[in-house]
């Protein structure tokens, strides 16, 4: 079997036309993600068992599923439901779009909630009971110290989340989202020349995740500034 | 200060840590300007009690009242409470992820409503009290112990505090930087500061103290001025105890 280097040269710029959408699915459901994390987050750690266990409830649920299932309950299984083709949510849940962003969003939200709860955790309890020997209220503690000490503690781990999250949006080509894997499905099925244009993909995914990396390591830089002894 | 009331009263207080008895029945008055020490063992309730005075522990027994203001479940009460007491602890816990500068006008902002410009100017003044202003814009990590530990009092005294308690203050550093901090707290002493200080330095609590209290299991076994404790200790334990740290 021989490698058609032409044949890539033909299909990559023609997948490349998919980062668009691939871009879009990664950044809206790491936005809605994060807000849902944060919300699962204050929940756990508001120490009232109303909250905690429904968010405890939750992040099983998606923690425990695969990611596909859930983008196929939601695309084809929701339709069947009365309830929500009558909905206001009906234009979201019609729209394969719209389903992956949705599925995408709550399943990183679960994971990304308990990646910061990590973060709080590891606040030094002492530095909290300085703020609070200060006069600090609980949530000024929260806000200026919690904060931004979680924050950095939990971003190696999230970064790992977002560059998995890249990944996911594959998944998006299952449900007719012609992403950048969509349009590489497409162009197997026309050319059934899988071995190139999936290996082609996987470099493109690669060089994406590359950069990725890069940003993640500049905001831990950032972020992480004031742990380096010399200034 | 004979004529005021005690700026510290507790009255019979007790504290348990689950079965545990932390503190009992402890009685104790601190007047203003009074600069009390307290030793003992580990465990026998010396930073419980001072922790008790700002509410960082929640007694279950007895009365603690602080300016006249009773410790209760009132946040109101709390906070203004926690306003007229400052704290320095063993481990510094400074802000980690804060300049020096923004560790002593965070509270000053949030909490006295400083403006900031003023705020700034307080911070200054004390790191300058405390010897370090060069340090303001560095992180606490760029810093050794004694100078965090400085900054650790400039920032309580940015409050200005009405007393400041002393947790352990020179515990947890390298023994070259002792002195440094010893030397910011005599001076603090000397300005008429209001202090209670858990520590294990003598030689500070005999040129400093007004009283000495000695605690054991929970409960304040002794309390004597300086000379007549390190001297003419009363109590059993109180001799065990001196002669346990003063021997070496």
């Amino acid at each position: 079997m021989s490698f058609d280097l032409s044949l890539i040269v033909e299909t990559v710029p023609k997948m490349l036309v998919g980062i668009g959408l691939t871009f879009q699915l990664l950044v809206i459901s790491a936005v809605l993600g994060l807000i849902l994390a944060v919300v699962l987050l204050l929940m756990r750690i508001s120490g009232k068992w109303y909250l905690n266990w429904p968010a405890q409830a939750y992040i099983y649920v998606f923690r425990g599923t695969p990611i596909l299932v859930q983008i196929f309950i939601i695309y084809y299984g929701f339709p069947q439901l009365e309830f929500i083709r009558d909905g206001i949510l009906w234009p979201i849940f019609r729209d394969p779009f719209g389903c992956a962003i949705v599925a995408l969003s709550l399943n990183t939200g679960a994971y990304v909630s308990e990646i910061l709860r990590g973060g709080v955790l590891g606040v030094d309890r002492g530095v909290l009971e300085a703020g609070e020997a200060l006069g600090l209220s609980k949530s000024q503690r929260f806000v200026y110290l919690t904060t931004p000490i979680a924050t950095r503690l939990a971003l190696p781990a999230y970064g790992n989340d977002i560059i998995s999250l890249l990944k996911s949006t594959a998944l998006a080509s299952t449900i007719t989202l012609m992403d950048m894997t969509g349009i590489a499905r497409t162009i197997v099925a026309q050319t059934y020349a899988p071995y190139e244009i999936f290996v082609s993909l996987a470099i493109i995914y690669m060089i994406l995740t590359f950069f990725l990396q890069k940003l993640l390591g500049r905001v831990e830089t950032y972020l992480g500034r004031y742990t380096q002894r010399e200034g | 200060m004979t004529s005021q009331q005690p700026l510290i009263q507790m009255q019979n207080v007790g504290k348990h840590f689950g079965s545990f008895q932390a503190l009992k029945n402890i009685n104790l008055e601190v007047a203003k300007g009074e600069k009390i020490v307290v030793c003992g063992p580990s465990g026998s309730g010396k930073s419980t009690m001072i922790r008790c005075i700002n509410r960082l522990e929640k007694h279950d027994e007895g009365r603690i009242v602080i300016d006249g203001i009773e410790l209760t479940d009132q946040l109101k009460d709390l906070n203004a409470v926690r306003r007229e007491v400052g704290m320095v602890f063993q481990s510094f816990n400074l802000f980690p992820h804060m300049t020096i500068l923004n560790n002593l006008m965070l509270a000053q902002k949030l909490v006295r409503k400083t403006p900031k410009a003023e705020a700034r100017e307080t911070a200054m003044r004390y790191l300058e009290r405390v010897k370090i202003p060069e340090q303001a814009d560095k992180y606490p990590i760029q810093l050794s112990g004694g100078q965090q530990q400085r900054v650790a009092i400039a920032r309580a005294l940015c409050m200005k505090p009405e007393v400041i308690l002393f947790d352990e203050p020179t515990s947890a550093l390298d023994p070259e930087m002792i002195n440094e901090v010893l030397e910011v707290m005599v001076d603090l002493a000397r300005d008429g500061m209001t202090m209670i200080c858990v520590t294990h330095e003598m030689g500070f609590a005999r040129s400093v103290a007004d009283r000495m209290i000695f605690m054991d299991e929970g409960e304040i076994v002794e309390q004597a001025e300086p000379e007549a404790f390190f001297h003419n200790p009363k109590s059993e334990r109180t001799k065990l105890f001196l002669s346990q740290i003063l021997t070496h």
